[in-house]
């Protein structure tokens, strides 16, 4: 294909006969599949993708993999646009969009560069320093940062993709697809374990991909097929490819985010984006594999400049080359093979820059036998270009690796392909809580002390050499499966082609020569140089988690994968210690991002809690029923009439239960059945009042406390047979109640012989209420209802409308009143049968609003009420309290300070105007024109426009309210600027001796 | 997150319990206890490093409460048991 003038014609992984085509800043460019963004891009010559994020220079692409701090891209349009994409780790697909970040109007002339040129302006702790004074301003700054620093720009649609979340179990998890893993694997595999194997890439074979090498004198890369294919093949191997393992937890739980459609433009069949999967582990093995470091010299952020180890890359696993010329600057030896690889790929070898002063003579007969030159002792002190590098600057090293000398000369090249050594992948290892031990022949921190049962295997545990890499996987995968219980054959590591110790010289930051200016960058991604370092110690930031904090070193999307090791080295030296006593930063979840919808999963939209809908969550639907929510349950609010509005319709509702008669649905409160020859007296501890006496079919309100004294919940108990209880609790704290008198069954109070068990779901209800609600009821039964036979708290299980049910006369509204369960099957019919039957007592269904209208009418408490503040005293429960017997919360509900003076109580209130509406929410005070602050003397906690009275009433707590009834008060809300004059009365505006509902 | 063992359902996952409080606490007498007893039981805590007995709820499960012994500072997890039963393992 032309137009890409840096691809081979042949060589790399690629599949040429597969044309993609792509658009890069709106440019149509073609590429292969089997490319990444960033292979592509090379291939077709583009170097300059991105902006960095404070100075705006000009950047390329410096890795090939995860470890890539430069390119960041704006990856797809819309509503799937997502920002901050390494370009190396996207696979091309056919019709990708990606956009460069950072810059404005474009890439090559961006107005942001002008910080660069007034860099002096912009030190580490820039935004600490500056920002500080006056504080009221930083909005105003807040926002100019905001708009010139931001990276990519977060989609502003609802992400249209779905996203999975899998458990699993295994008893071995191999974290990382090179060598080292898939030997770990072959023999975990082998001996029956459950294996579950990941790699973050499309294919396995890890460092093979880039890097030929032979196993038993055939590629490696064979070896890796045929491995990948026998684990392919066990049922008892899990094998997933472009699936990072990404965070380490307690008790061996990894998270893996598996790309399933990342490298498709869109998920197909309904497929999710993401699956994130939660594994817990018996054993884990790391096999996670190196990060090539880079060499910090001036301008070494150049496009241009890249890792060796990506330029090797790039040419044998992609056919492209990134450059015509390059000069390789290395410290260690693995940047001889990437060398010949780059030389065999067509690049033109200007020189090896070798930094230490006599290499391996194997290294340097390897070079003689390729013809390249190898300059010893010599430093790369300045790359020199713009948008790209053209040439580089050479001077020699002194002895302690502290200066240059010499002439400095110039080496044309287009690209420096750079090695500072390798640094194992330790991230997992570490958020294990495994410590580390710096390695000072390999300038590494590797994996020592392990904490949770975890080994690390290959490059990952700082073993580079392939046969070492092998055997040291066939050992892990052995000892592994072995813990967990299996027997692993032995497996002898097969005989590989040898490379070279890296042997590396510790160079953390060539010095700059005096004659020379340019920034030397250490973290590309937050544009931190070496001399930050410098300027964080000498104003005392010394420790290196305040390093990271002041120069932000170590941050962004990569977390300091190329610069951590280099940073706090140039740290150890300024402090004058050695590099273990510097330590590292902690290394946090994740290793690389996971996307908000990747762990939101299916937990979205409507699916983010349960939603839980009544038997009857249909015929209130079709009735024309809007709905609010309680809890988890969603509860028809009322049912207007012929363009009634909402208002109008509860208001219509609730005057004419008391009036006439009325149904509604009261499902969700809590239900609990409870059972067993202690059950009576359990309750008797449980309730403030009394339980032992209470007959059976005879129903009682009771109240419980918790443990401090406070009122917890409320509701009625019904003696269903001698040993045989049902109670009710409000539907919000259902839940808690349960969960509280499971704790004291089982935990304090072995010896009592009671079980419970929850029925709310087993038993749908309807309260039937109103002055003719025995009228109907007795159409649709053919049991006794009347009040001789069914007095006010009394209970019957009957039938109704031919639905076996429970029957309690119970009245929450004040209102002759029964309540009808009935198993969910039945609940239509029943409720249907009542509509029909009430007919020609003129029956109406009314919802949540008029309830809580009759509720509040009638004084009763509810959520608003029972605050967690309020006492059994408070609410006017205080006869209630059992002086008897003792009960939960009694000992502490008699502490002075919940007692006597002061104590915020019950009341009712009633504007002193007779028509405006308590503000919701509303501060009880004395005089809103006194001097703040104004003393607070209560809160309203319910209120609504009373039908039935005319006018509108509230419930409040008040100091002293009792005392107060009579009063004129203030109820205040500053957040509704509306202020009402109110009367405390009793909390009970209607009927407060009880005829109606005992009628 | 946490593997715990229930007595009853074998390891399950954290997320499938309730953390329910200290286990190394003895509820005072309902009908003998001082206010300051009940004071103290409710209100004051002790923070130990290392090993502690604590109670977790099987919430999304079996709905008994467990016993479990485990170190604060490594969230390793000694020992599981029943409310009344003897924890194996050190410390408490």
């Amino acid at each position: 294909m032309t137009g890409q003038a840096f691809r081979n014609a042949d060589g790399g992984g690629i599949d040429r006969t597969k044309p993609l085509t792509f658009t890069f800043d709106g440019k149509s460019y073609q590429g292969h599949c089997g490319d990444t963004l960033a292979s592509a891009l090379l291939a077709n010559g583009v170097r300059l993708v991105g902006r960095s994020f404070k100075y705006h220079r000009p950047r390329g692409i410096f890795g090939a993999g995860v470890e890539e701090p430069n390119a960041l891209v704006q990856l797809r349009q819309g509503a799937r646009t997502e920002p901050n994409i390494p370009a190396t780790r996207i696979e091309l697909y056919d019709g990708l969009v990606a956009t460069s970040q950072n810059r404005w109007p474009s890439l090559k002339f961006d107005i942001g560069a002008i910080n660069a040129v007034l860099h002096k302006l912009f030190p580490a702790g820039f935004y600490y320093k500056t920002f500080m004074w006056p504080a009221k301003l930083w909005p105003m700054y807040e926002h100019f940062i905001r708009h010139i620093a931001g990276m990519g720009k977060t989609p502003t649609e609802p992400d249209p993709d779905d996203y999975a979340h899998r458990f699993a179990h295994c008893d071995v998890l191999v974290c990382g697809g090179g060598p080292a893993g898939l030997a770990t694997a072959l023999v975990a595999g082998r001996s029956g374990a459950r294996v579950v194997l990941c790699d973050e890439n499309d294919t396995f074979g890890g460092a093979l991909r880039s890097q030929p090498q032979t196993i038993d004198s055939r590629p490696a890369m064979d070896w890796v097929r045929d491995t990948a294919t026998e684990l392919g093949r066990l049922e008892n191997v899990t094998v997933l490819n472009r699936t990072t393992a990404t965070a380490y937890y307690d008790h061996n739980m990894v998270v893996l985010d598996e790309r399933v459609a990342d490298h498709k433009i869109a998920p197909e069949n309904h497929e999710p984006r993401h699956r994130l999967w939660q594994v817990r582990a018996q054993e884990v093995v790391l096999t996670t594999g190196a990060i090539e470091r880079p060499l910090i010299f001036a301008g070494n952020d150049r496009p241009g400049v890249m890792l060796a180890s990506a330029a090797q890359t790039y040419a044998n696993q992609f056919g492209v080359r990134a450059g015509e010329r390059t000069v390789v600057f290395t410290n260690n030896s693995s940047a001889y093979a990437a060398a010949v690889d780059l030389q065999a790929a067509g690049i033109e070898i200007q020189a090896i820059i070798d930094a230490r002063n006599e290499p391996p003579a194997g290294d340097l007969t390897r070079a003689k036998d390729a013809g390249i030159g190898v300059l010893t002792g010599h430093a790369v002190v300045a790359a020199l270009g713009n948008h790209a590098v053209n040439s580089v600057t050479v001077m020699a090293l002194n002895e302690d690796g502290a200066d240059v000398t010499g002439e400095p000369h110039d080496i044309l090249c287009d690209l420096v392909a750079v090695s500072g050594g390798w640094s194992p992948s330790v991230h997992l290892f570490s958020q294990s809580r495994g410590k580390l031990r710096y390695d000072d022949d390999l300038t590494a921190f590797v994996p020592d002390r392990s904490f949770q049962r975890e080994r690390s295997a290959g490059a990952a545990n700082g073993s580079f050499d392939l046969s070492e890499c092998l055997s040291e996987g066939f050992t892990a995968g052995a000892k592994a499966a072995s813990q967990a219980g299996f027997e692993a054959a032995a497996m002898a590591a097969p005989t590989c082609g040898t490379e070279p110790e890296l042997r590396p010289r510790a160079l953390w930051a060539v010095p700059l020569p005096d004659f020379l200016h340019g920034k030397r960058f250490l973290d590309l991604q937050n544009d931190v140089t070496a001399d930050d370092v410098g300027l964080a110690y000498r104003e005392g930031y010394r420790s290196v988690e305040h390093l990271k904090r002041y120069t932000t070193l170590g941050m962004g999307t990569d977390q300091g994968r190329t610069s951590n090791v280099n940073g706090l080295a140039l740290m150890a030296g300024r402090r004058c210690e050695a590099i273990p006593a510097v330590g590292t930063t902690t290394f946090r979840q994740p290793f690389t991002p996971i996307p908000m919808g990747a762990i939101a999963g299916a937990d979205s939209h409507d699916h983010v809690s349960p939603t839980r809908l009544s038997p009857l969550y249909q015929w209130h639907k079709d009735h024309g029923a809007p709905f609010t929510t309680a809890g988890y349950w969603m509860r028809a609010q009322a049912y207007p009439q012929g363009g009634e509005t909402l208002e109008e319709a509860y208001l219509r509702e609730a005057k004419h239960v008391r009036e006439k008669v009325g149904i509604v649905d009261v499902s969700t409160l809590g239900k609990i059945d409870l059972q067993g020859k202690d059950a009576a007296e359990f309750l008797n501890r449980v309730y403030i009042n009394g339980f032992a006496k209470l007959a059976v079919g005879k129903c009682r309100y009771g109240v419980m406390l918790r443990d401090d004294g406070i009122v917890f919940d409320d509701g009625t108990v019904t003696r269903i047979a001698e040993h045989r209880f049902l109670i009710t609790t409000t539907t919000l704290h259902a839940g808690a109640v349960m969960t509280h008198l499971e704790y004291l069954a089982q935990v304090e109070w072995p010896e009592l012989d009671v079980r419970m068990i929850s029925v709310t779901d087993d038993w749908t209800g309807i309260a039937l209420a109103g002055p003719r609600a025995r009228a109907v009821l007795e159409c649709v039964t053919e049991g006794d209802v009347s009040d001789v036979a069914l007095p006010f708290m009394g209970f019957q299980e009957t039938h109704i409308a031919g639905a076996a049910a429970r029957l309690y006369r119970i009245s929450f509204s004040g209102e002759q009143a029964y309540e009808i369960n009935m198993a969910p099957g039945h609940a239509l019919a029943v409720w249907e049968a009542l509509l029909e039957a009430g007919a020609a007592d003129d029956i109406i269904p009314y919802g949540s609003e008029a309830m809580n209208i009759l509720r509040i009418e009638k004084g009763h408490v509810v959520g608003g009420e029972l605050n967690g503040r309020t006492t059994a005293a408070d609410l006017g429960f205080g006869k209630m309290m059992s002086s008897q017997k003792p009960f939960v919360g009694h000992v502490l509900a008699g502490r002075e300070g919940l007692n006597g003076e002061g104590r915020q109580q019950l009341v009712g209130l009633i504007p002193v105007n007779g028509r405006s509406r308590i503000p919701r929410g509303a501060q009880i005070i004395a005089d809103t024109g006194a001097k703040t602050p104004i003393p607070r003397l209560g809160e309203v906690t319910s209120q609504c426009m009373s039908p039935n009275l005319g006018h509108p009433i509230g419930l409040g707590i008040l100091a002293n309210g009792r005392a107060r009834i009579g009063d004129t008060l203030q109820a205040h809300s500053p957040l509704t600027k509306q202020s009402v004059a109110v009367t405390v009365t009793d909390p009970i505006f209607i009927d407060p001796a009880g005829e109606r509902l005992r009628g | 997150m946490l593997e715990i063992k229930c007595p009853w359902c074998g390891p399950r996952a954290q997320t499938e319990f309730s953390y329910a409080g200290d286990a190394t606490l003895t509820r005072p007498s309902l009908d003998t206890a001082t206010e300051t007893e009940w004071y103290e039981h409710v209100y004051l805590r002790g923070n130990p490093r290392g090993p502690h007995d604590e109670l977790w709820h099987h919430a999304a499960g079996c709905r008994r409460f467990v016993k479990v012994r485990r170190d604060v500072t490594t969230h390793e997890i000694i020992a599981t048991a029943g409310p009344h039963e003897h924890l194996g393992g050190g410390g408490k």
